[in-house]
Formats: C-alpha cells, structure tokens, sequence
C-alpha cells in the first residue's frame, strides 16, 4: 500500500484507469438499466413500478458502501498517516451523497404507487436521509478545513464516527417493524427471481465500476488543486 | 523513540477502543430505542396492551386469506389482519393502495375502537422480499409449458 504513498505512482495508475472506468461503467450500468426498463418481466404484485429496482438497490449500496469506505480511509489516515487516505475519503464524500440522493428520490417515487405514500418516517428511510445529511455535513466540513487549514483528523473522527450509521441502516428493517421490506438478497440466499436478480447484480457491477472512475478522477482533481496550489505559493515567495 | 510502543501501535489501539466504544453506544441506543423506532404495532402488540381508545396508532401484518369483505355501500372494507398470533379485524372506507391483497402486508393507520375494531383512516400496502414475475405466477405448469410451446411456433 505505501508504495503509493508516492502520489506520482499513484496518479500514473489512476490516469490510466479513470477512462475505462468510466466508459465501461456507464455502459454496463445503462445496458442493465435498459434491460430492465424494457426487457425485464413485469413483477407479480408492484407490476411495472418494479422496473426502478435497478437503479434504486445499486444506488442504495453504493451509498452504504460509500462511507463505509470513507470510514476505512479515515482510520487508515488516522493510524498509519498515508498520504492517499484522506484524499480517497474526501473523493468518495460527493458520489457518495448523489448516489444516496438518487437512491431516496427513487424509492420515494417508487412508494408513491406500490405503498401509497411518498415518504413515512420510518427506520429504514430515516436512517438512510441521515446518511445524506452526513455525506452532506462531511463535505461542508471538508471545505471548511481547507479553507481554514486546519488538521485534516477532524474530517477522518468524522468519517469513522459517522459509520455507526450503517449498520442501522441495514439493520433497521430487521430490528423494528418498518414499511420497507426486509433485504431480499443476503449471504447465499434470494428471494428475487433470477430474471430481476441478474440484471440487478450487473447493474450493481456498473454502477459500482462508474462510482470507482468518478473516485479517481476526484483523486487526481484534489491533488492537482494541491500541486497547483504549492506552485502557487513557490512562485509568491520567489518573487 | 524511547518507549517500547511505537506511536503507529499507540494510534491502532486508541482508535480501535474508539470504534469498540463508538459501535456500544450504538448498540445501546438501537436497544433503548427498540420499541419507540417501530414504525406500526403487530396484532399481538395490540392484543396484549390495547392502545387507548382514541389514541391514533398504527396497526401492521399480514392481511388474512379470504377475510376481506365490501360492505354493500361499496367503498368501506372489512378485514383480518394478523401476525400468526393474534388477529384484529380492520375496518376501511377509501381507496385501496394497488399493491393491497389478501396474503399481503398492509400497515393500517386508525384507532382502536370499542367494540375491538380498528377503524383506519389510511391504508399502506407493504410489499414483501419475494419479487416474482408476473407471466409465470397465475400458470400452471401446463400453461407455462403450452404458452412456451405457442410462442415457440
């Protein structure tokens, strides 16, 4: 891992895979989305509203894992200092919170006619509009310590403080009684038939390759902003 | 470095009491919240401490095969709703959501009334993990068999 704790390294690695990652992502992403908007059987109580299924649960995953990786980096930074570790969690914070926000926009349209209500406070959806106004709180914090230069440990407390959330996310629907369903799809077992769940499990795989090439490219953006800032600062003292 | 802990040791165990703290407390508030955080009473709640009778609750379960019944002005409807311990019979005047069936969940917002009905003024129909298609669910085998052998043509 410290072999990349020289940043050169890293973004010869990085410039290289952000491209594929993108254009395969998408692609794969959209082909499933296709798929299931247009091929994929209507489900036997939701009927056609099923259909958002496939952007609502890759969305919702990545959200989860979004911070779960945030939460990773912030110890990794806090315990052993690499240099990446606070640079990949503030990337992964913006992707993080647009894929949660479209994972609550989809589900509430999708309540609207299977459930009949667009939103009810109950432990799955609040914990899940929690996590946004996290990932939302994280970057305003983010900012506020660059522009402050203070130490960047705030962010990573914050990061690894704020993973307490997931486990109740994924909990939540098993602990109390709540109106979204349980989790269809756990170790080893499905309770969705395979038309739905392969091209979910594709979808999944692109939307995730496509969250992989926005982190890289918001990697190489921070440490450019870095780099372009030291120039900066070399060019003021000089003169 | 005098001491015998080297500081990246010293930051690994602080952080890890942090996170072993961090994940108790969590689980205390899950526990202390077990009961306020749900979001409806099932049937046997209501059975063992009945709700006051003009206390607005939220009744949940599963709605019983063959229970649902349209009273003959045609928008109020009468069912079961239990939980495989108890039942409480509802009571509905209103659209029903699209996804309300029998064997189905359904979330029933009301109040209790004295005679042991519960009288809801809204309607939530709950959907289940099972996602099944809709083309193979009302076949039998020798449907599914005869329509895969007509499209086959």
């Amino acid at each position: 891992m410290h072999g990349f704790a020289n940043p050169t390294r890293f973004l010869r690695l990085a410039r290289l895979l952000t491209g594929p990652l993108l254009l395969v992502g998408l692609s794969v992403a959209g082909g499933a989305m296709a798929y299931g908007l247009f091929a994929a059987p209507a489900e036997r109580l939701q009927g056609e509203t099923v259909r958002i299924l496939f952007i609502h649960v890759p969305t919702a995953w990545l959200g989860m894992g979004g911070w779960t990786a945030i939460a990773v980096a912030s110890l990794a930074e806090l315990v052993w200092r690499h240099p990446l570790a606070g640079i990949a969690a503030r990337a992964v914070a913006v992707p993080g919170a647009v894929f949660t926000a479209i994972c609550l926009l989809t589900g509430s349209i999708w309540g609207r006619p299977a459930w009949g209500t667009w939103w009810v406070w109950d432990g799955r959806l609040t914990s899940m509009l929690v996590l946004l106004f996290l990932y939302l709180a994280y970057i305003a914090l983010g900012s506020a310590v660059e522009r402050e230069g203070a130490s960047s440990r705030i962010l990573a407390i914050f990061g690894l403080v704020g993973a307490v959330n997931i486990p109740i996310i994924h909990y939540s629907v098993l602990w109390w009684n709540s109106l979204h369903q349980a989790p269809s799809i756990t170790i080893g077992k499905s309770a969705m038939a395979p038309e739905f769940l392969w091209p979910l499990l594709i979808a999944l795989a692109g939307f995730s390759l496509l969250f992989g090439g926005v982190v890289l490219a918001r990697m190489r953006m921070i440490l450019a902003d870095a780099q372009a800032e030291a120039r900066l600062r070399r060019m003021a003292e000089e003169a | 470095m005098s001491g015998a802990i080297k500081p990246k040791h010293q930051r690994l165990v602080l952080a890890l009491l942090a996170i072993a703290a961090l994940i108790g407390a969590g689980l205390l508030a899950a526990w202390a919240l077990r009961n306020q955080a749900s979001y409806f009473y099932v049937p046997s709640d209501i059975a063992a401490a009945p709700p006051a009778p003009d206390q607005a609750v939220r009744l949940g379960g599963m709605v019983q095969a063959g229970s649902l019944k349209t009273l003959p002005d045609g928008v109020t409807v009468r069912f079961m709703v239990g939980d495989g311990k108890a039942n409480v019979p509802v009571r509905y005047s209103g659209i029903l959501p699209d996804l309300f069936v029998e064997g189905s969940g359904v979330v029933a917002e009301g109040r209790l009334a004295a005679d042991g009905t519960f009288v809801a003024d809204n309607l939530l129909a709950k959907h289940d993990e099972n996602y099944v298609p809709r083309e193979l669910k009302d076949m039998t085998d020798a449907q599914a068999r005869a329509t895969v052998a007509e499209t086959g043509k």
